[in-house]
C-alpha cells in the first residue's frame, strides 16, 4: 500500500480500535447472550419468548409514531417561520430551543412530573380557578408529550439546517414563475427540505422507540414500552440476561431497516413528495 | 411608427443602508425590442431588473407595464419572467419538470403542456433531455432550460441577467446568437444585462448605458459607440482617445494647439470640451506630414493590427494601424474630421481615456519579450 493509506489508517486506529471496544464487542456480547441460554447452550428459545412482549413492542412503536408525528407537525412550520425571521432572531430562537438540551435528561423528565401531576401545577391552577382536576399523569398522552418534548430538538435542527440553505433565488424563481406563497412552500420548499424531515424523523423515532424513562416515570408502570421491558429484565438478574438480549436485538434489527427504508427515501433523490 | 412602450420607468429611486443605487431613474422599453443595460458592476443593473421583476419595491417612482401602474404587484402576478444571473433551476425537478413549472402552476392541462415542453425543448435546441436532472447539464445546457423555463409562462418581458456570463467563448457567441434569433422568433422584449461592451452592441436594439445608478445614455449601439454622450460612456464602450479641446467655432476644435476640422456644431464660442477621437481613426505618416506629432512609447501586435501608444504632449493615445512602427519613433498623425467626436464636459471628464497607466502594463507585460525580440533584430 501507499504512504497515505498507510498514515491515514494510523490516525484512524484509535478511532478504530475505540468503534471495536466499544461498539462491536458489545454487539457481539448481546448477540452471543441472545442466541444462548444461561448455561451457554445455543439456543432459540430466548428470540420465540419476544411474542410475549409483543404489546410492548406495539405500545413503543405506537407511541413513538405518534409523538414523531407530532413533533414533525411542531417542528416543520416552526423551522419554515424561522427562516423568514432576521438572522439575529434566528439565533436566539436556535438557542431557546437547544436551551434544554444542556440540562440533564431526568431533571427534564422530573420536571414534568410536577406539572403533570394529580396535585401539580396545573391540577393546582384549575382546582384554584374552581374547575375540576383532570388526570394528566400516568396516561399515554404524559409519555407522548414527554417524548415530544425531550426529543423535539432533533427534529427542529435538522429541518432548520436545510431549509436555511435553500437558495432564496429558488424562490424568486418560483415566484417570478407564478406561484404563490403556498405554491411555493409545497413546490419547492418542502421537496427540498425533505432530507432534513427524514433525518429529523430518524433522530426522532430512534430514541422514542427505545426509551424507558419516559413512560416510567410519566406513564406510570401500567403500560411498559419495550426499552422498560429490556431494563426490567436486565436488572433481574443473570438468568434474564439472554432474553433481555434477544429483545435489544430484535429492537435493534428493527431499527436498523427503519433506517434503511430512511435512507432509500433520501438517497433516491427522488425527493418529490406529495 | 408609432412607439408603444411595454414598460416605464419613472424616477425610480432606491438606496440601501442610505447608498444610493438606483438614481432617478427613467427609462422606457418599447414593446418587443432587445434593450440592453450595460454598466460597471454594480452600478444597479440587476437592481432595475428587480424592480421590473417585483422583487424590489423602488423607494420612491413608479413602473408602468402596458400603461398600468405596477407598483406592489407582487413578483406572479407579473407578465415577467426571469433568467436569473445563476439559472436558479429547480434541482429536484428533471429538466421536463423545471421548463413545465409555470404551467403547472396556472394549471394547463397535461397534454398541452407535454406538446408545449417538447417545442420548447426543440427550440432551445434540448430534444431527448426531458429527464435528466439539472445537476447533470452542463453550463450551457442549463444556461437553455432556464430560457425555456422563462419563455414557457409567454412573457410579455423576458428579463436577463448576464446569462451568457458563466459561458465560455465560443458558446457565448453561438447563444448570443441563438437569443437574438429566439427574440426576434417569439417576439418578446427582452431586456438583456451585462457588463460585456461587445456583447451588448452586437445583440442589441438599444442598449442603455448606466454607472452609478443613473443612466449615463441609451440609444442604438451605433448611436452609443459613434456619439457617445460623455467620457464614460465613450471610455466603457471599445477604446477611445479622450483629449482636452476647445470649440474655435462651429466644426471647427483646437486639439494640443492645431486646429481640426469637425463635424460637430452647437456649442459656445472657446468652450472647453472633451474629444473623442478611436484608436482605428487615427492615421500613421511621417512626422512632417502629421497634423500633430508624437512618439511612440510602446508597440503591441494583436494579429489583425498594432496597437502603438503615442506620446503627444504628455497625453498618451492609443492607435491601431496596420502599419508597424518602433518604439522612440517619431510619428505625424492625421485626423479626418469624421473622426473627431465633440462631447459636453462632465463629471466623468479628465477621469478616462488616457493610456499612460495602459502602456505601463504593456511594459511591463511586454517587456521580457522586448529584450529577446531586440536582441534578435540586431
Ligand atoms: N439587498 C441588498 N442589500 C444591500 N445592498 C445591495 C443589495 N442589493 C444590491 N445592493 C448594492 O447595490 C449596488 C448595485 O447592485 P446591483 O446588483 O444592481 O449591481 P449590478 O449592476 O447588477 O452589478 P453586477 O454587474 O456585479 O451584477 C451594489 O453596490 C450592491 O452592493
Ligand atoms: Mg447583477
Amino acid at each position: 500500500m501507499n504512504k497515505k493509506g498507510f498514515g491515514s489508517r494510523i490516525v484512524a486506529s484509535p478511532y478504530i480500535l475505540w468503534a471495536a471496544l466499544f461498539v462491536i464487542v458489545p454487539l457481539i456480547f448481546i448477540a452471543y447472550f441472545a442466541f444462548t441460554d444461561p448455561s451457554g447452550a445455543f439456543t432459540f428459545s430466548n428470540i420465540m419468548q419476544i411474542a410475549k412482549y409483543k404489546k410492548a413492542f406495539g405500545l413503543s412503536i405506537l407511541y413513538s409514531v405518534i409523538a414523531t408525528i407530532i413533533t414533525l407537525l411542531i417542528s416543520y412550520p416552526m423551522a419554515y417561520f424561522m427562516t423568514k425571521m432576521k438572522v439575529s432572531s434566528q439565533k436566539m430562537i436556535m438557542v431557546i430551543v437547544m436551551l434544554p438540551m444542556w440540562m440533564n435528561f431526568l431533571i427534564r423528565t422530573y420536571s414534568w412530573i410536577t406539572i403533570l401531576a394529580n396535585k401539580g401545577l396545573i391540577n393546582t391552577f384549575l382546582t384554584s380557578i374552581g374547575l375540576h382536576p383532570v388526570k394528566l399523569i400516568n396516561t399515554p398522552g404524559a409519555v407522548i408529550l414527554g417524548m415530544v418534548y425531550d426529543f423535539i430538538p432533533y427534529m427542529i435542527l435538522p429541518i432548520y439546517t436545510v431549509m436555511s440553505k435553500i437558495d432564496n433565488s429558488l424562490l424568486e424563481a418560483a415566484s417570478d414563475l407564478g406561484s404563490n406563497g403556498f405554491s411555493r412552500l409545497r413546490k419547492v420548499i418542502l421537496p427540498l427540505s425533505f432530507p432534513g424531515v427524514i433525518s429529523g424523523i430518524t433522530m426522532v423515532f430512534v430514541p422514542c422507540v427505545s426509551t424507558f424513562y419516559i413512560s416510567q416515570k410519566l406513564g406510570g408502570n401500567k403500560n411498559l414500552l419495550i426499552g422498560d421491558a429490556i431494563e426490567y429484565l436486565f436488572n433481574s438478574g443473570p438468568d434474564f440476561y439472554n432474553v433481555a438480549s434477544a429483545l435489544s436485538l430484535v429492537l435493534m434489527v428493527m431499527i436498523l431497516i427503519c433506517l434503511f427504508v430512511m435512507n432509500y427515501f433520501t438517497d433516491s433523490e427522488e425527493a418529490t413528495v406529495l | 411608427m408609432a412607439k408603444n412602450n411595454i414598460l416605464e420607468l419613472k424616477d425610480i429611486y432606491v438606496s440601501f443602508d442610505g447608498e444610493k443605487v438606483l438614481d432617478g431613474l427613467n427609462l422606457s422599453i418599447e414593446d418587443k425590442e432587445f434593450i440592453t443595460l450595460l454598466g460597471p458592476s454594480g452600478c444597479g443593473k440587476t437592481t432595475t431588473l428587480r424592480i421590473i421583476a417585483g422583487f424590489l419595491d423602488p423607494d420612491k417612482g413608479d413602473v408602468f407595464f402596458d400603461g398600468e401602474k405596477f407598483n406592489g404587484i407582487p413578483p406572479h402576478k407579473r407578465q415577467v419572467n426571469t433568467i436569473f444571473q445563476r439559472y436558479a433551476l429547480f434541482p429536484h425537478l428533471n429538466v421536463y419538470e423545471n421548463i413545465a413549472f409555470g404551467m403547472r402552476v396556472k394549471k394547463r392541462p397535461e397534454a398541452e403542456i407535454k406538446q408545449e415542453v417538447t417545442d420548447l425543448l426543440r427550440l432551445v435546441n434540448l430534444e431527448g433531455f426531458e429527464k435528466r436532472r439539472i445537476s447533470t447539464l452542463s453550463g450551457g445546457q442549463q444556461q437553455r432550460v432556464a430560457i425555456a423555463r422563462a419563455i414557457a409562462n409567454r412573457p410579455k418581458v423576458l428579463l436577463l441577467d448576464e446569462p451568457l456570463a458563466a459561458l465560455d467563448l465560443k458558446l457565448r457567441k453561438d447563444m448570443q446568437k441563438e437569443l437574438r434569433n429566439m427574440q426576434q422568433k417569439l417576439g418578446i422584449t427582452f431586456i438583456f444585462v451585462t457588463h460585456d461592451q461587445e456583447e451588448a452592441l452586437t445583440m442589441s436594439d438599444r442598449v442603455v448605458v448606466m454607472d452609478k445608478g443613473k443612466i449615463q445614455q441609451v440609444g442604438t449601439p451605433q448611436d452609443i459607440y459613434n456619439e457617445p454622450k460623455n467620457a464614460f460612456v465613450a471610455d466603457f464602450i471599445g477604446e477611445s482617445n479622450i483629449v482636452d479641446g476647445k470649440m474655435i467655432e462651429d466644426y471647427l476644435v483646437e486639439i494640443d494647439g492645431h486646429n481640426f476640422k469637425c463635424l460637430d456644431a452647437g456649442f459656445e464660442k472657446n468652450e472647453a470640451v472633451d474629444v473623442v477621437i478611436r484608436p482605428e481613426d487615427v492615421d500613421i505618416v511621417k512626422p512632417e506630414d502629421g497634423e500633430i506629432c508624437g512618439e511612440v512609447t510602446s508597440i503591441a501586435f494583436l494579429g489583425v493590427h498594432y496597437e502603438i501608444i503615442v506620446d503627444i504632449c504628455g497625453f498618451k493615445w492609443m492607435i491601431q494601424t496596420t502599419d508597424a512602427a518602433n518604439v522612440g519613433d517619431k510619428v505625424g498623425l492625421i485626423i479626418e474630421p469624421d473622426a473627431i467626436h465633440i462631447m459636453k464636459k462632465s463629471e466623468y471628464s479628465g477621469l478616462y481615456g488616457d493610456y499612460s497607466s495602459y502602456s505601463d502594463e504593456i511594459d511591463q507585460l511586454s517587456n521580457p519579450e522586448e529584450t529577446t525580440e531586440e536582441a534578435a533584430h540586431e
